[in-house]
């Protein structure tokens, strides 16, 4: 019978991530374990994920500026949000699904959670958004760059302006959902969530404006590379085949 | 070569249900042998959490997993990926999954691991995702045996195992995530 093949990926680099405790963010005192994680050995169940079992993604989906399927255009500044994804050697993976979900140029999320926010939705954004990075771990999306917006965790709370996240690697162990911030938001000072990561490791969170992706009479372009748990070299079980 | 450093880690926030967790992704199969996951999420004062994200990750019943790493030569139902993802209730913190049963899946030391279910915690509040994974009462012989629930200490066992409730149709297992407090869910590093 074919043997599974296992990959062994190193440890998580937890000193490259945020506590699960961090105090300045309040929500996070009695949601965070309090005992020691549990190490085990990495068997067939971590080293699989469910990565690429996804195919359901339309190119459509990767265009926020007209997915609400309203024949109009949303509203606020056109941005163009790429970069590749990345393994810890540097290579790119191929097939991840990313999705992201944001709010709109007011800095509005389009849920049914209640907000005492008055900042108007936008009929022609919902703020979702996915696709899949190609060969070399390339992805591309076109959306509005979205506004910052109160929260409750303190007074005059303030998120800076973000895109969150979602990927789905080739393992268990490389899920990852994050932030992607924009460089020199005034607002970066003053957010706990962006400061909980630990202050080396902050930059990898932060977009930078590259005027080679910039589309003349379009819009203006945002390079943000995203690094996955995991090295996709390949295998010693498969060298020789 | 230099490594590149891993992209931290950040919140789902509150609002990760725009696009994560649609209706209907946390049902995996309509087979009529299917089974219940359901259970409450609780933070360390014991309240409901009202915004976590669950994610599960699972072997068919034939034990291999839907994955071009798995190359096994068991039968693998193309219209079963081994995903689901659903949020938890805003009132109540209660979550469901309708799945299969998972099989058998071997460990490095060649002997097979009793039926586990991967599972994935994040939300609002927390800064990273927790691991852990949903083990069957109706499983002792194979969970005495199992690798990974032997590492666990016995007092604490309890937390990954879901319990048959009596007379379910279709079966149904509780199981219950205690983010903190006594009997806090085992999390797991690997």
């Amino acid at each position: 019978m074919t043997e599974p093949l296992i990959r062994h990926y190193g440890p998580k680099a937890y000193s490259d991530h945020p506590p699960f405790s961090y105090p300045d963010y309040k929500s996070t005192v009695l949601r965070g374990p309090s005992l020691d994680l549990l190490t085990i050995v990495q068997t067939l169940s971590e080293t699989t994920g469910p990565g690429p079992v996804w195919t359901e993604v339309s190119e459509e989906d990767a265009d926020l500026t007209t997915n609400a399927g309203t024949g109009e255009t949303a509203i606020g500044e056109r941005i163009i949000v790429t970069g590749r994804v990345l393994d810890e050697n540097g290579n790119g993976i191929p097939g991840v699904i990313i999705e992201l979900w944001q709010a709109n140029a007011c800095g509005r999320y389009v849920h049914w959670r209640e907000t005492e926010f008055p900042a108007p939705l936008d009929p022609n954004f919902i703020g979702v958004g996915q696709c899949v990075s190609g060969e070399d771990g390339e992805y591309r999306f076109l959306t509005i760059r979205p506004g910052p917006y109160p929260w409750g965790n303190h007074p005059n709370a303030w998120r800076p302006a973000h895109i969150h996240f979602s990927l789905m690697g080739p393992s268990l162990g490389s899920r990852l959902v994050t932030q992607m911030y924009f460089e020199n938001d005034p607002l970066f000072g003053f957010d706990p969530i962006f400061n909980s990561v630990p202050e080396h490791a902050r930059h990898r969170l932060v977009a930078h404006y590259d005027h080679d992706v910039t589309e003349e009479n379009w819009a203006l372009g945002w390079r943000w590379d995203i690094v996955l748990r995991g090295n996709a070299a390949t295998p010693f079980e498969e060298q020789g085949e | 070569m230099s490594r590149l450093g891993e992209t931290p880690s950040q919140t789902v926030g509150p609002y990760f249900s725009m696009r994560l967790s649609a209706e209907g992704e946390n049902v995996l199969t309509n087979r009529d042998d299917r089974i219940v996951i359901e259970g409450r999420v609780t933070d360390g004062a014991g309240s409901h959490i009202e915004d976590t994200l669950l994610e599960i990750w699972q072997a068919g019943p034939s034990g291999r997993y839907n994955h071009p790493d798995d190359r096994r030569e068991l039968e693998l139902e193309p219209s079963f990926t081994g995903f689901g993802r659903t949020a938890s209730d805003f009132e109540t913190g209660e979550y469901r999954f309708e799945t299969l049963k998972p099989g058998r899946v071997p460990d490095p030391e060649g002997a097979f691991q009793a039926p586990h279910i991967s599972l994935i915690v994040q939300g609002r509040g927390m800064l990273n995702p927790v691991f852990t994974r949903i083990y069957f009462s109706d499983e002792a012989e194979a969970n005495a045996d199992d690798l990974v629930l032997r590492s666990v200490p016995q007092p604490r066992r309890h937390t990954v195992v879901a319990d048959l409730q009596e007379e379910s149709d279709p079966p149904t297992y509780r199981f219950d995530i205690r983010m903190q407090g006594d009997d806090e869910t085992v999390f797991f590093d690997f």
